[in-house]
């Protein structure tokens, strides 16, 4: 019998999700065994080539690690899609647009004149800035160009399965291939997580206490016991899809909600937004005025940085609008 | 402004005060603008910023959200949590790029019709000057080209 066939192509990504897979430490030799790799340009020396000469759903499982932000990445995604037999949007900016995502406060226009020419950092006299096709002594250069906002994978193309994290958690990705190579895939459309938030995997303990103050995380030392958002410290986790076994409240660091919205939310933030009015208070506030409410509540900074860090292209608005900068 | 403009407005009341309030306003026949969409819910408590969210995304140029005056609410503290929201939210909308003007919160009694009336004309009238929400029709566009 032919082995499977996996390939991994990376949109905008970090790399980080590969290192995810090598977190799966002598197993990845065992997943690499009993695999055909077909593309997996930062590990396996096959080129693109390589990949599109391979029929169409010939690939019996397709990792697609990052967001799609510009044409070229466009275009890998829907490489993509036509070679998998299976398409998993793998880690948090597949599914959601992840920190590239975060693009979407900012034009496209803002983004090439504020890193090409405004920075402190850059000389650039002539104000040059990238763009798609330069014509030098006969010779035509083509580079890849912004999209007009940062989009998750589903965005552009059909996904089969989600598999969120920053990078996704070994636990999960172990589940994914163990499922995929052994041809038992859960129903199309499954994310591999909880179906819980990441709260309900949170050891610490919750009082239901109200808070007046928020602090930044370098202000204190939190009680390791204690639920940090209590604490004064925002965290994710109401928010947050579980599946991580909360592994970064475990280790005293608030959650940052990388495993993107709760089951059945469609926004992270609005989520966030609620559980953050409940927490956020007094115990009465019957006959506190609406000043004193807004000094405590506007406590919070950047709510759209904070709620959507890592899911801001699936949010229902998608992107900051009317932007120039 | 915008010729012609008529603004469309969503409004949320919660049953046991607010949407009494705009009923009582029907029932004294209070005259109010026709442009409100009125969508009743348990408590203000209940409202999802979601809906809010859904509300804007889908071409809403203003949303009203009204509840009980504070220590009125009947599940004690909806309206409470309510005003917390929706400061954040009005600063959640405003980093999203829409004006924080088109979202208001105001309490309203099972007895104030008038006073519902005179806050939709006015609410109105403030979302006229605003003009369109345009963000909808650039959303739809985003989404179109998938
Ligand atoms: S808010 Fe954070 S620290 Fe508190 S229980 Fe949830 S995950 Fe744990
Ligand atoms: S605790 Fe939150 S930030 Fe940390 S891995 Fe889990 S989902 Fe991601
Ligand atoms: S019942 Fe009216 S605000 Fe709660």
């Amino acid at each position: 019998m032919n082995k499977p066939r996996l390939a991994i192509i990376p949109g905008a990504n970090c790399a980080g999700c590969d290192y995810s897979l090598l977190d799966l430490g002598e197993k990845v030799i065992e997943v690499l065994m009993a695999v055909d790799i077909a593309y997996w340009p930062t590990a396996a020396d096959l080129k693109l080539e390589d990949l599109e000469k391979l029929p169409d759903g010939s690939i019996d499982l397709v990792l697609f690690e990052g967001a799609v932000n510009n044409d070229e990445t466009e275009e890998m995604a829907k490489l993509a899609r036509r070679k998998a037999k299976n398409l998993i949007a793998f880690g948090a900016c597949a599914c959601f647009g992840g920190i590239p995502g975060l693009a979407n406060v900012a034009s496209k226009d803002g983004i090439l004149r504020k890193a090409y020419i405004k920075s402190l950092s850059t000389v650039n006299q002539q104000g040059t800035i990238p763009c798609k096709l330069t014509r030098l002594d006969g010779i035509e250069l083509t580079i890849p160009e912004f999209l007009e906002s940062v989009k998750s994978l589903d965005q552009v193309v059909n996904v089969d399965y989600y598999l969120p994290g920053c990078p996704p958690p070994l636990k999960l990705v172990a589940e994914a291939l163990t499922a995929a190579l052994s041809g038992k895939l859960p129903p199309k459309g499954t994310v591999f997580g909880s179906m819980k938030s990441v709260c309900d995997d949170c050891k610490r303990i919750r009082e239901d206490k109200k808070i007046t103050e928020i602090k930044r995380y370098h202000q204190l030392i939190p009680d390791p016991e204690r639920c940090l958002f209590e604490q004064g410290i925002i965290c994710m986790g109401p928010a947050t899809r579980g599946g991580c076994d909360a592994v970064c409240p475990t280790v005293n660091v608030p959650c940052r909600g990388c495993m993107g919205p709760t089951p059945g939310s469609q926004d992270q933030g609005a989520r966030m937004l609620s559980a953050l009015s409940s927490v956020i208070g007094l115990e009465v506030e019957t006959g506190v005025s609406d000043e004193e409410v807004r000094k405590l509540i506007l406590q919070v900074k950047d709510p759209l940085g904070t709620f959507y860090r890592y899911s801001l292209p699936k949010s229902i608005m998608r992107r900051v609008w009317g932007v120039r900068e | 402004m915008v010729e012609n403009f008529e603004p469309n407005i969503v409004v949320f009341a919660c049953n046991w005060c607010s949407y009494a309030g705009m009923d009582l306003a029907g029932t004294s026949r209070i005259q109010y603008p026709h442009n409100l969409k009125v969508i009743r819910v348990m408590c203000s408590g209940r409202i999802n910023p979601v809906y809010i969210l859904e509300a804007f995304a889908n071409g809403a140029d203003g949303v009203l959200v009204t509840g009980c005056h504070p220590g009125d609410c009947h599940y004690i503290s909806g309206n409470y949590k309510t005003r917390k929201r929706i400061i954040l939210l009005e600063r959640l909308l405003e980093q999203f790029g829409i004006e924080k003007e088109r979202l208001r919160l105001e309490w309203v009694s099972a007895s104030e019709g008038e006073k519902f009336a005179n806050i939709a004309k006015e609410f109105v009238e403030q979302i006229r000057k605003l003009g369109p929400n345009h963000i909808a029709k650039e959303l739809r566009k985003e989404v179109a080209v998938v």
